[in-house]
């Protein structure tokens, strides 16, 4: 960081210049990059937080319906409010098999690329 | 006297009988840290030891260190009160607590570790002019942090009346006192490296506390939760009403709207939380602070599904009264639970109620050690280095600046430590929930991944949305106008919901974007074009 003035660390590799940023920011590479990073993260946040809020919003409107019993005391409430636990699990879970498979290759080769070219 | 009341001082007649018990328990836990916090300040030699305690924590450590920050006392006291008083609704904490974790995951963890060095302030002022953002960064980071210290002084209070029968001013101050000057300790020493040790040491001592108050909760039961549901809400007085959402929030249309309020302050809080988002600094690298929040989802998943056994196990075993009596906002009722677990009258009821309460107290400890890190981090990396001293600081006087800004800080939350009591624990961190999401979250994200975002908006978004969520706050019934009040006395609310993330949120993001809009500064494309570049690939990350 320019304006940060940073002493110099032991590791800290040489950073590239700005124009070098500019190039692969515009590069087809980093294009794709920042495609399958957005084009996951981006729909998965809004479906979880309207799912979250539809849940929110039944709790609150949807009162008869949420007491309905399930099985013995849980009714469906409970299992939704559950349900919201497995999901989350499941959503991350996704992201870490997406972002290994899809993202941290892509990711280091630019990054190697950068840093040795420096 | 009602019975109620007895039972009440039975129960602290009965720890106090068992003081020294408690004492030493806690003791031990105190030892231990101070040994890990001086071994780890010998190690502490420069400024990146100091913030991000060497970036060297693995994946499983930091997560179960971030596990340790973000369970705070509202998770462990404040949602087993809730639920306790007010069954389902008081479960939504849980789930919006958790969820959250996901807005961090996706969209800002690994960007943050790529592009900042030790605070939030280093990704928001990043392609911006430095001055004006990072004295706004530090600003949002010392208030949020002084709300979220409010929730774990209030804890601490509660605990020591239960613990030691002491109603007392004195005593409370005494103890808060105490816990001030720890968390001063720990920082100053140990810096980020013995934080992170005492936040994995607490982490592991409260899942196992949970755990064992679960297994006891279940074994009541036969593991079979049906009964404990439904017991829960025969001995609650509820009846079926208790499992239902609506006790709290449903009553009438302004308490649905504060319901709503809650859960999307909830859900986007955590990842403006300065103090979890500088644990992400404290690994090697982006991918190494992903695994960290799985980890993370992972420990306090598990944790928040335990909250179902503590806080419907208190409304089955205990009775409504006696929990009120203890605390009318339902602090206690972990504690409680505990020693009934054990049976009120018997030895291993308070050997129960002393190991849950130092556990409580582990937990507040650290979190405040966190949180105060957090602060003073930021008052010394973005505001004393970066704004008064313009980068020109030394690494050395930029420590020390962080040193003599924790011991502040301490001493002001030993000052307000005394003020908040009777609010429930979760519903004051939900304000600082609140806070973060309108001050901190828009700009975050608007930084990342908005192009034309400019230092003007920065600025609007920052102050705008934290001004509107104190502002509101303030004007509340949880500052005044109500018996549960921070200052029942007097009435000058007019706001009427307790929490304001409906409102202060959209202001948040919305003013970022206006502010962006009219702004006549042209956006910096070469610093935007760093900024993406180095978040999504980690270039030049140290």
């Amino acid at each position: 960081m320019a304006t940060d003035a940073p002493p110099p660390s032991k590791s800290q590799p040489q950073l590239p210049t700005t124009e070098e940023f500019v190039e692969v920011q515009e590069s087809a590479e980093f294009g794709e990059l920042r495609r399958a990073h957005r084009s996951f993260a981006f729909p998965l946040t809004i479906g979880f937080i309207a799912w979250y809020l539809l849940y929110v919003l039944l709790s609150n409107y949807a009162g008869d319906f949420m007491g309905t019993k399930v099985a013995g005391n849980f009714n469906v409430a409970f299992i939704l409010g559950l349900a919201q636990f497995l999901t989350t699990f499941l959503i991350a879970w996704w992201y870490e098999r997406h972002s290994s498979a899809k993202l941290d290759p892509k990711a280091e080769a630019i990054k190697s690329r950068m840093e040795g070219g420096a | 006297m009602s019975p109620a009341i007895t039972h009440f001082q039975l129960a602290a007649g009965e720890a106090s009988e068992h003081r020294p018990l408690i004492i030493s328990l806690f003791a031990v836990f105190v030892v231990a840290t101070l040994i890990i916090t001086v071994w780890a300040g010998r190690q502490t030699k420069d400024a990146a030891d100091f913030y991000a305690g060497g970036r060297q924590f693995s994946a499983f450590q930091n997560g179960l260190a971030v596990s340790g920050d973000y369970m705070s006392a509202a998770s462990f006291l404040g949602i087993a009160g809730a639920i306790a008083l007010f069954g389902y609704d008081g479960f939504l904490y849980s789930i919006g607590f958790l969820v959250a974790w996901l807005v961090a995951l996706l969209l800002v963890a690994e960007p943050l570790r790529n592009s900042g060095r030790y605070t939030m302030g280093d990704v928001l002022a990043y392609r911006m002019r430095q001055r004006p953002v990072r004295t706004a960064a530090g600003t949002s980071t010392i208030v949020v942090s002084i709300f979220y210290l409010l929730a774990q002084m209030a804890g601490a209070g509660v605990l020591v009346s239960l613990l030691l029968g002491i109603t007392s001013d004195a005593g409370k101050i005494a103890i808060v006192a105490l816990v001030g000057i720890l968390m001063i300790v720990y920082v100053t020493i140990g810096g980020m490296k013995g934080t992170t040790w005492v936040q994995m040491v607490k982490a592991v001592l409260l899942i196992g506390g949970t755990l064992l108050i679960t297994f006891l909760v279940l074994l009541k039961f036969n593991f079979n939760v049906s009964d404990l549901l439904g017991e829960a809400a025969k001995n609650s007085g509820g009846g079926s009403a208790f499992l239902e959402p609506g006790l709290k929030y449903g009553l009438t249309t302004t308490s649905k709207v504060d319901f709503i309020s809650l859960g999307i302050a909830l859900v986007l809080g955590t990842a403006g939380l300065p103090h979890i988002l500088i644990r992400f600094y404290t690994v090697p690298n982006a991918k190494a602070a992903r695994k960290s929040v799985n980890w993370a989802i992972g420990i306090i998943g598990g944790f928040y599904l335990m909250t179902i056994a503590l806080g419907f196990g208190a409304a089955a075993l205990i009775s409504k009264e006696e929990i009120v009596e203890s605390n009318p906002a339902g602090n206690t009722a972990a504690p409680l639970l505990a020693l009934h677990l054990g049976g009120v009258d018997s030895a291993w009821g308070a050997i129960l109620l002393a190991t849950i309460s130092a556990v409580a107290f582990a937990t507040i400890l650290a979190v405040v050690a966190g949180l105060t890190l957090a602060s003073s981090s930021s008052f010394a990396h973005d505001i004393y280095a970066n704004v008064i001293r313009k980068g020109k600081a030394t690494e050395k006087e930029e420590v020390n600046a962080a040193r003599y800004a924790t011991v502040a800080i301490g001493i002001v939350s030993i000052a307000l430590g005394a003020m908040a009591r009777d609010l429930n624990v979760a519903g004051l961190v939900a304000l600082a929930f609140a806070v973060a999401a309108s001050a901190n979250l828009p700009t975050i994200l608007y930084s990342l991944f908005w192009k034309r975002f400019t230092t003007q908006g920065a600025l609007w978004s920052i102050y705008g949305g934290l001004v509107t969520a104190v502002g509101l706050v303030l004007f509340s019934p949880v500052v005044s106008g109500k018996a549960t009040s921070m200052f029942p006395d007097v009435d000058f609310h007019w706001f009427p919901l307790e929490n304001p993330g409906i409102i202060s949120i959209p202001v948040g993001f919305l003013l970022g974007w206006i502010g962006t809009l009219v702004s006549k500064e042209e956006p910096d494309t070469g610093k935007y074009a760093e900024l993406e570049v180095r978040s999504l690939t980690g270039t030049g990350a140290h």
